[in-house]
């Protein structure tokens, strides 16, 4: 691979061939173009989902009610915590990164591939905690109601905590089957059944008559919004999400449509349908990009381990990928301030 | 290589120092949620979302700079990725972001009722 390493000298010929004005070797070179390109595609991400969330600004979901898990925490909200574990996890897996690029500078093959090996644990414990986030997002924690209008419906007990629909949902000696493939058509399915029908989630609302309805709005504590008469003004708090009165609870609660649990890519039990989208794209994209990350470094190891560069006397492949896995702690430094921090 | 490569293992962890730091100071400020950064607007962004993000340039910095080893590299090489990448940035944030408001305005004040 002559052409990995240019060797050829030449301080004149500008033209000629065989010199770097950039003064980088190519293959550095066009994985900083990459980067720039990749770079730009993940600013679109960010850059719609901007979008979105300015164009429903009253009614996005706030991120620190949703991600509020950490393990062997059970019921504990803990916002942030277990992102912030992340983050650090993708910084530290950098720092090991640029100490391998170091070493290999150095043309010290055993710490490279030392260093070279840490980063890839790194890299593997953050998609694994990224699955883990995954799976608590995919499955919910209290469960909300979509109402014929499109609007979700969440509720809360009347000290404006949060209320899970299985602590107050009646059960109704109804039977509902799920309809599968084997059952009818060989077309003919549909998605799972939520562990409550519409009715029981509405039957139990009337029997307890201290849960309230959360809107999606997001509460304004402002005179014009205090003479509005269908929301519960001592629960509802500036900048949080509008708590209605018992009695326009009732109301909504009669336009109630579909039982909604967890998430998934068609609506999602935090709010906007289009935020479980973004989260799931970008989140998504970004661990593909992690996942692709430690499999490149997992050859590049081997190759530090067989001795490959030792022989080339260059470690300039390690700086590569090196390039590639800073930038995608870049993105996630990103991807944390705009999904979970603003 | 066409420059001297000098060994830099103190200001790596120097940098890691930084990034932990400023790091920590964003989840606290993102739990805590004080009021005064909270609640007052500055271009129709609240203070503490101004703070979060000019913390993440200032962490992108850092990371491009001293971990992607931007500044060993020419002059030249830096502007040919940086300039292209902060160009583009700010013009589709800006007509995305516009654009945004002004739908949102339409959907605010239009007659028909859309998410009730």
């Amino acid at each position: 691979m002559g052409a990995t390493v240019t060797t050829a000298n030449s301080e004149e010929k500008t033209w000629g061939g065989g010199n770097q004005p950039f003064g980088a070797d190519y293959g550095k070179l066009m994985m900083w173009f990459f980067i720039v390109s990749d770079a730009l595609t993940f600013s679109g991400f960010l850059a719609a989902y901007g979008f979105s969330r300015f164009k429903f600004i009253e009614t996005w979901p706030l991120a620190d009610e949703v991600f509020t898990h950490f393990p062997f925490m059970h019921g504990v909200s803990a916002p942030m915590y277990y992102v912030a574990l992340m983050t650090f996890i993708l910084i530290f897996s950098s720092v090991t990164m640029v100490l391998a690029v170091d070493a290999g500078h150095q043309l010290k093959q055993s710490k490279v591939a030392f260093y070279m090996f840490l980063t890839i644990i790194g890299g593997l414990i953050f998609v694994g905690s990224q699955a883990w986030e995954w799976k608590n997002f995919i499955h919910g924690e209290y469960g909300a109601v979509e109402t014929k209008g499109g609007s979700l419906l969440q509720f809360v007990d009347n000290t404006g905590k949060r209320v899970k629909l299985e602590d107050f949902a009646a059960t109704l000696p109804e039977e509902r089957e799920q309809l599968e493939r084997n059952k009818g058509r060989w077309f003919m399915d549909e998605p799972t059944l939520p562990t409550y029908s519409v009715e029981e989630v509405q039957a139990g609302f009337k029997a307890h008559p201290e849960i309230l309805v959360r809107t999606e709005t997001i509460y304004e504590d402002d005179a014009a919004a205090k003479k509005d008469t269908k929301v519960d003004h001592a629960l509802s708090t500036h900048k949080h999400k509008t708590i209605l009165t018992r009695a326009e609870s009732e109301i909504r609660m009669q336009n109630a449509h579909i039982v909604v649990e967890g998430a998934n890519l068609k609506r999602n039990e935090y709010g906007s349908k289009l935020f479980a989208d973004f989260f799931f794209f970008i989140t998504g994209f970004h661990g593909f990009h992690v996942f692709s990350g430690v499999i490149i470094n997992v050859i590049i190891f081997f190759n530090v381990l067989l001795g490959t560069y030792e022989k080339r006397r260059s470690y300039e492949m390690v700086e590569k990928v090196g390039l590639y896995w800073h930038f995608v702690d870049l993105v996630w430094v990103f991807v944390f301030t705009f999904f979970y921090l603003v | 290589m066409s420059h001297e490569y000098v060994s830099n293992t103190k200001r790596i962890w120097v940098v890691f120092g930084i990034l932990s730091v400023v790091t920590t100071v964003e989840v606290f400020l993102g739990i805590d949620k004080p009021a005064v950064l909270h609640l007052n607007n500055f271009l129709s962004m609240n203070l503490l979302n101004w703070i979060f993000i000019g913390l993440t340039i200032f962490k992108a910095y850092y990371i491009v700079w001293a971990f992607m080893h931007m500044e060993g590299e020419k002059a030249s090489l830096r502007w040919a990725v940086v300039a292209p990448v902060i160009f583009l940035v700010l013009y589709l944030l800006f007509i995305l972001l516009v654009e945004a408001d002004y739908v949102f305005e339409v959907f605010k004040n239009s007659t028909i009722k859309w998410n009730f």
